[in-house]
């Protein structure tokens, strides 16, 4: 997946995030909306599209959604 | 327990592997199935007692089901323990998701309790339990399919009591609340998170499979004589919620 599909996906799993806020520099858990929630948004749309599993321990431990993308690419 | 021949699904691990462990230790005979044969002969190692045997199982795949259901000796009891959990939020539900959940969650174990029927291997006053879920009617974030499928089960396991009571079969749902199993810490949730969450049941911990186990030996046992079409909730005092 590229960084700009992930970040498409991304916004994506955000219900009042304008998408066009969201770039791979955005620190995603202090948006707004980030909630418990969206930890299992992001670990649904990493099994589905990577066949991974991530944790919520993992996703916390990222600061932006770049870091997010490099731990699921690389790691994850 | 003694004397009787019980089969549980679901026995590689967690419930379903207290569950035999608990059988067995009553006396009873137990027949043993789960997909993993490794995970399956290291509970058969774990039991007391002798005669026990394990048939692996896919128990989606109809071949396998019913090589399982033509291989079992005549049972006196069957506790449906096989399951998954998932948790997705509902604006990402696949027809994947629902499949893998409903699957196994409720056809599978539908459809290996009409086989064991069909091949008539119950024998009269038998008991059997399924494993529900205080999802079932406990709603909590991301657990919609899991929730549902319970659900399903529920509904059918009433249906199947009238149905056997003429034969003076029994059927019974045990819902537990959150119980430590890896159907909770293998979904990536955090194991810190979840020990907070323990502390607001009011018996301050989440379930054991061992406590689940305790009660299926109950339901399964002529203690039980009575009882059929019940769903007992089994929780601590507390409503299966986590986040």
């Amino acid at each position: 997946m590229t960084i700009d599909a992930f970040i498409a996906a991304f916004a994506d799993l955000l219900d009042e995030t304008d998408p066009a806020e969201i770039t791979a520099d955005t620190y995603f858990q202090e948006l707004d909306e980030w909630s418990s929630l969206s930890n299992l948004s992001v670990i649904a749309l990493v099994k589905t599209e990577y066949d991974k599993t991530i944790t919520v321990k993992e996703i916390r431990a990222c600061e932006t959604v770049g870091d997010l993308y490099n731990y699921i690419e690389n790691e994850g | 327990m003694k004397g009787k021949t019980i089969l549980v699904t679901g026995a590689s691990s967690g419930i379903g592997r207290q569950v035999a462990i608990r059988c067995a230790a009553r006396g009873a005979r137990v027949v043993l199935t789960a997909r993993r044969e490794e995970a399956l002969q290291e509970t058969l190692r774990s039991l007391e007692g002798e005669g026990h045997l394990y048939i692996p199982a896919d128990l989606t795949k109809s071949g396998e089901l019913e090589a399982l259901a033509a291989q079992v000796p005549e049972l006196d009891g069957i506790v449906h323990c096989a399951g998954m959990s998932e948790r997705v939020p509902v604006k990402l539900i696949s027809k994947d998701h629902i499949e893998r959940l409903m699957g196994l969650n409720f056809s599978a174990t539908v459809l290996l309790q009409t086989e064991l029927l069909k091949k008539r291997k119950l024998n009269k006053g038998a008991s059997i339990v399924f494993v529900a879920s205080r999802a079932a009617s406990y709603p909590s974030p991301g657990n919609a399919i899991y929730s549902a499928s319970k659900g399903a089960l529920i509904s059918y396991a009433k249906c199947l009591g009238l149905e056997l009571a003429g034969q003076k079969i029994r059927v019974n749902c045990i819902c537990p609340a959150m119980v430590w199993t890896d159907l909770i810490t293998g979904q990536g949730l955090d194991e810190a998170e979840l020990r907070e969450a323990e502390k607001r049941y009011p018996l301050k911990r989440f379930g054991e499979p061992s406590d689940v186990a305790n009660l299926a030996a109950f339901l399964l046992s002529d203690e039980s004589a009575w009882m059929t079409g019940s769903c007992i909730d089994l929780t601590g005092g507390g409503e299966g919620t986590l986040i």
